[in-house]
């Protein structure tokens, strides 16, 4: 009992969390049960977020340093355009594509993301622009690179062997793009919890002056972290090329706010060296039940997720605000 | 007298306005003389109206150490109620009334803003952002907002009236610059005295320089960000009013989005983004800065999906020029500014 | 006798049923200089705040000029003459000297509109009053430390101020602007504006103050005369304890320096500095703030890499371009401000001591070793003796004492062989500053460390160091054994 009661006093945060879900899916049990509690319907949701879910966990651990990334539509954007080129190019003749050109392509993604992230970590720790200012810059630059490779329209001509094997659900049960979000996510919280790494990460988010003073590589700190993101921006848009089937220069483009809204709803502090990835990964999952559920009632419209949204996140806000405030009262 | 023009110098604006006029004589030899022609002329400056009076606001809550990017969600959502609502009860008077309800709306959105920012002390962005987020979904849930193909008449006579027409003596084609133009001229003036001239506008200032400090001289924080919110509500209400009566219909979604390169441009022009200094001017040019680059494109002869490559590479170059003469200030320097510095942050 | 100017008697006040003050009473004449000392904890700016409004009080009573001063705003306290400068100064970095001087007035006249003429009079009558010389155009984050302070001295004397309270006003000043600032002192004594000068630095009291009062864990201990005090008796009341400090001698010394310079150089800081420090031996180095003292230990450790001249470890050349190099050289830097260089504040007290050692916590397998951590945790905790119930909590809740030292621990746990302090007890309370200088002299005699205190404060310096160098404008300008040279030759070298 006092373990539990410890746990919670560590983490309220993510308890928060934790209640809001579980009263949402009460709430839904109550009044779409048949519609929402389908086994389909969970199938679609768990195939769906990793999209936006990749990019947040690239934007988690930059906020945690203190910065941000408005880059990771722009990095999705790119790598989805740059496969689809790549997928046309390695089909050649035929049209076909060989699941042996598979590899190539998720290599050809990765670096993808990891230039586009050391570019922007190298902006940030070398030529210390903002964090919001540079990655906005680069958005804007990897998007206007999108408008000139495509001229602003779909691609939608390419080869699709990859992009359906990745729509796909293993063994009709289990989606791949959840396993590739699972792969991220477990990657990243080994790379927070089990090795110095996240320690290190939090504590530069704290202050960077005494990073440098306690002798750690804050610049190779900062541009990995951002390189990090990159991949998992760059991840997210295969699965947007295969969500779509097509690739654009302005898909998701409220994925920018949208994944920001994630982190800081899954208590990451926008100030940086506070936060935690079971929070973020419930805040990933709890948006998109609430975008689910929504959708379950025909009379209400759809955009009204966004209202829902905001006030949630508003909501945790005030929430924080007031509990914060009686902690430091007593 | 030196003391003066090394001033001048060694301020944002300068080269800001050095870059502005290299950048327009560039496209001036490369368009074998069209930039400075008269229509020309006319084109950038009403291309300015809308972001620059959003660029005003904005500047405010940077210059306050805030940071507001729900500003076209807001603008949207206030002029998309006021078109509706007008057309609703079929209006047909002039642009007085509707100009007073888009600017009401916009105060109580801004106060939404300023609530939470202000008396609660929470995060501007993260508020604003979440404040973006339920304006969006009031519109498009609440309002179901669809696109207005007509607006009022008092309004669409508005967006179509002209203070002059200027000719472009050789290929004969003209601009006419927008009465509008002078809602940006005013709202500029006015956002100068106030930030300038009166203990509010300078409360925003010292706000920005140090919070705990403004509290002990006297002003009154909560209460100076709150009203600065309902403040930058009404003007980026006036903003998205501009934009739909010179556009002669209203998008509700089109303006989503604007919020990323308003910022820049203010940045561009030497606001800092942690807060307390910039000047309104240096916030005008840089946003120029960005419409001029956004609009010349065709008389330099690129396509116009090069459009956005060029405004990030500006983006990232005039930060990163700006951010890498802060750290050879610092380099140099006596120790003990930098150590302000960085124990102010 | 006169009439007191202020008069607290039997003050208390408790945070959420901690008593802070217990029956405290504190007397200040007109044009009087009191002494307010104690060590970090002890109450007194607990009491400053219930003087200046901040705080109400719980119970007792508080006199002012004759009246009976109840539940009041910071905003009456100005209004009835109470000014009190806080160590930051209350200053806006971004705005210009007249404005900063000029907006109290004007905000307290619930004036809307600015007129610069106004502010302009306002500003130039402040200025004029302690005779203070300054572009009143400038921006006040371009003035130095001094020059904000004197902005903030005439910001206070504007609303007819007839007691100003100092909150440690000389942290951060040279000698030179200590004196500027006690002349200045002297000259509101003469107008008989009273001053409550908040201090723990003995000279300083002894210089300026006529009475004084030391409060200890939030009780009066004493009050009265500067001339009945001495060292050792104001150290006793301070702190409870009496201390046999002796002064530090160097046994066991290495044959060979274990750090060498050579004429290092960094361009317009310092310039061809030749040392020689050996294990075993506490080196002290001095000088004025602005001497290139600091910059030389930022130098050493990589921060700002020298551009001239050579470093050698046990006789070999090594290059120190980065905080790593010297890491990997063993050498240790306690920076000389803890709050934004050494601690993470509001991060654990665990995750502090551990940071610099981080690389050493890992398995075979690079796995970050949470056991080994928690050892260190322990044991650095126990070594330290750091006053916490858990070190999961966050460093901003231990007392400046507590918290060097666990910039100490940070160092040692990484077991450096030369470890380089920068001003090592700089508003450490005066307990913890006679136990971390034990630490320090131990760590030179039993391990053999070669340890450089880099300090303005000289009998510190006399103290805990075999030998001192003296640094004036970026040059070593005199080097003498401690047992040879006294304060005042080493302040004629600095000045």
């Amino acid at each position: 009992m006092t373990e539990v009661k410890k746990h919670y006093r560590s983490n309220p945060h993510l308890y928060r969390l934790l209640a809001i879900t579980v009263l949402w899916m009460l709430f839904m049990a109550v009044t779409r049960f048949d519609k929402f509690y389908t086994f389909k319907n969970f199938q679609t949701i768990a195939a769906q977020f990793p999209e936006f879910g990749l990019m947040s966990l690239g934007v988690m651990l930059c906020m945690m340093t203190g910065g941000i990334d408005l880059s990771c539509v722009g990095v999705a954007n790119l790598t989805s355009i740059l496969c689809a080129l790549l997928m046309t190019k390695l089909a050649g003749e035929s049209g076909v594509l060989s699941p042996a050109t598979f590899p190539i392509i998720v290599v050809v993604v990765l670096a993808i993301g990891a230039l586009c992230g050391t570019f922007s970590g190298l902006l940030v720790a070398k030529v210390r622009i903002p964090p919001i200012l540079a990655t906005l810059g680069v958005n804007e630059l990897l998007t206007g690179i999108c408008m000139v490779l495509t001229g602003g329209a779909a691609l939608s001509a390419f080869p699709k062997e990859m992009t359906t094997m990745l729509a796909a659900n293993i063994g009709g049960v289990l989606p791949v793009r959840l396993l590739v979000f699972v792969a991220m996510a477990v990657l990243v919280w080994f790379m927070l919890c089990k090795t110095t790494y996240g320690t290190k990460l939090l504590l530069l988010g704290t202050s960077e002056k005494v990073a440098r003073y306690s002798g750690m590589k804050t610049e190779r700190m900062l541009i990995r972290t951002y390189m990090t993101s990159g991949i998992c921006s760059a991840l997210g848009g295969l699965m947007m090329l295969s969500t779509y089937a097509s690739a654009r220069a302005d898909y998701g483009s409220q994925y920018t706010l949208q994944t920001i809204l994630i982190v800081v709803l899954g208590g990451v502090s926008p100030n940086g060296g506070k936060g935690k990835i079971s929070g973020v990964i419930l805040a990933i999952i709890l948006l998109k039940l609430l975008e689910s559920g929504i959708n379950r009632f025909q009379n209400i419209s759809s955009y009204y997720i966004s209202l829902i949204w905001g006030g949630v996140l508003i909501l945790a806000m005030v929430m924080d605000y007031v509990t914060g405030d009686k902690r430091s009262r007593a | 007298m030196q003391k003066s023009i090394k001033k001048i110098f060694g301020r944002t604006e300068f080269y800001v306005f050095a870059l502005l006029v290299v950048l327009s004589v560039l496209i001036q030899f490369r368009s074998g003389g069209q930039f400075y022609t008269a229509n020309n002329l006319v084109d950038i400056a009403s291309a300015l109206i809308v972001p620059g009076i959003f660029a005003v606001g904005t500047f405010m809550v940077i210059v306050s150490g805030g940071f507001d990017v729900s500003f076209p969600a807001l603008a949207s959502l206030s002029v998309y109620a006021t078109t509706k609502f007008m057309l609703n009860i079929e209006y047909s008077g002039g642009i007085l009334l509707p100009l007073l309800m888009v600017m009401a709306i916009g105060a109580l959105l801004g106060a939404f803003n300023g609530f939470f920012v202000g008396y609660l002390n929470l995060n501007a962005m993260i508020v604003t952002l979440g404040a973006s987020s339920v304006f969006k979904g009031i519109m498009q849930g609440a309002l179901n907002s669809k696109q207005l193909a007509v607006i009022p008449e008092g309004m669409r006579s508005f967006g179509t009236s002209a203070l002059f027409t200027a000719t472009n003596s050789q290929s004969g084609l003209t601009s006419r610059m927008p009465m509008a133009f002078l809602v940006f001229v005013a709202v500029v003036i006015l956002a100068w005295f106030l930030l300038n001239r009166t203990y509010f506008g300078r409360g925003i200032y010292a706000l920005g320089g140090n919070p705990a400090s403004a509290k002990a001289a006297g002003f009154n924080v909560k209460r100076t960000k709150f009203i600065m919110f309902i403040l930058v509500g009404m003007i980026s209400a006036v903003a998205g009013f501009i934009r739909v009566c010179m556009m002669q219909q209203c998008h509700p979604t089109n303006m989503l989005g604007m919020e990323m390169n308003i910022i820049a441009g203010v940045v561009l022009g030497g606001a800092a983004i942690t807060g307390g200094a910039g000047t309104l001017l240096g916030c005008i040019l840089g946003t120029l800065l960005i419409v001029m680059v956004e609009n010349s494109m065709i008389l330099l002869g690129v396509p116009t999906t090069w459009k956005s490559v060029f405004v990030g590479a500006l983006i990232i170059i005039g930060t990163g020029v700006s951010a890498m003469q802060v750290l050879r200030a610092n380099r140099s320097t006596s120790r003990a500014r930098t150590m302000t510095k960085e124990g102010a942050k | 006798m006169a009439q007191a100017l202020l008069k607290a008697t039997d003050i208390q006040k408790s945070f959420a049923g901690v008593q802070a003050l217990k029956n405290v009473s504190l007397e200040i004449m007109p044009g009087e200089i009191h002494c307010l000392a104690g060590e970090n904890g002890c109450g007194k700016s607990t009491l400053i705040k219930i003087i200046s409004g901040v705080y109400q009080r719980d119970g007792g009573t508080l006199e002012f000029d004759g009246k009976t001063m109840d539940k009041f705003t910071p905003i009456d306290a100005i209004t009835n003459g109470i000014q009190v400068i806080y160590q930051d100064f209350s200053v806006f970095p971004n705005l210009t000297v007249m404005e900063n001087l000029a907006f109290n007035t004007e905000l307290a006249a619930k004036r809307r509109i600015v007129s610069k003429k106004r502010m302009r009079q306002i500003a130039e009558e402040a200025v004029a009053k302690i005779n203070f010389q300054v572009d009143l155009d400038a921006l006040v984050g371009t003035l130095s430390v001094a020059e904000k302070q004197m902005v903030a001295i005439s910001r206070a004397l504007m609303f007819n101020a007839k007691l100003i309270i100092m909150d440690e006003p000389t942290t951060a000043l040279t000698k030179k602007e200590v004196q500027a600032l006690f002349d200045i002192i002297l000259k509101l004594k003469e107008q008989g504006i009273a001053i409550l000068f908040v201090s723990h630095k003995l000279d300083e009291v002894f210089e300026i103050s006529e009475r004084f009062t030391i409060f200890r864990s939030g009780e009066l201990v004493v009050t009265g005369s500067t001339k009945d005090l001495d060292d050792k008796k104001f150290t006793f009341y301070m702190t409870g304890r009496e201390f046999n400090d002796k002064t530090f001698v160097a046994e066991n010394l290495t044959e060979q320096p274990i750090l060498e310079t050579r004429n290092l150089t960094l361009d317009g800081h310092f310039q061809d500095i030749s040392l020689k420090l050996y294990g075993g031996e506490i080196l002290g180095i001095t000088g004025l703030l602005d001497s290139g003292r600091t910059e030389l230990a930022l130098s050493l450790f990589g921060i700002r890499p020298a551009n001239g001249g050579t470093i050698l470890r046990n006789g070999q050349e090594v290059s120190i371009k980065t905080p790593q190099d010297a890491m990997k050289q063993k050498i240790g830097l306690v920076p000389e401000d803890r709050l934004s260089e050494g601690l993470f504040l509001p991060q654990s007290i665990a995750d502090n001591i551990i940071i610099a050692e981080i690389e050493q916590l890992k398995t075979p397998m690079g796995i970050f070793d949470r056991k080994k951590r928690q050892e260190e945790v322990d044991h650095w905790v126990k070594e330290m003796a750091l006053a916490t119930p858990d070190a999961n909590n966050a460093s901003s809740t231990l007392s400046g004492g507590n918290q060097q030292r666990i910039v100490l621990a940070k160092w040692l746990a990484c077991h450096p062989e030369v470890l380089i302090l920068s001003g090592p007890t700089v508003g450490v309370d005066i307990g913890s500053k006679h136990d971390i200088h034990a630490i320090l002299q131990q760590l030179a005699r039993k391990t053999g460390m070669g340890i450089i205190i880099i300090s303005d404060d000289l009998p510190e310096v006399l103290e805990n160091c075999s030998r001192v160098l003296i640094l004036k404008d970026g040059r070593i300008v005199h080097e003498a054994s401690t047992q040879e040279i006294d304060e005042k030759t080493i302040v004629s070298y600095m000045m």
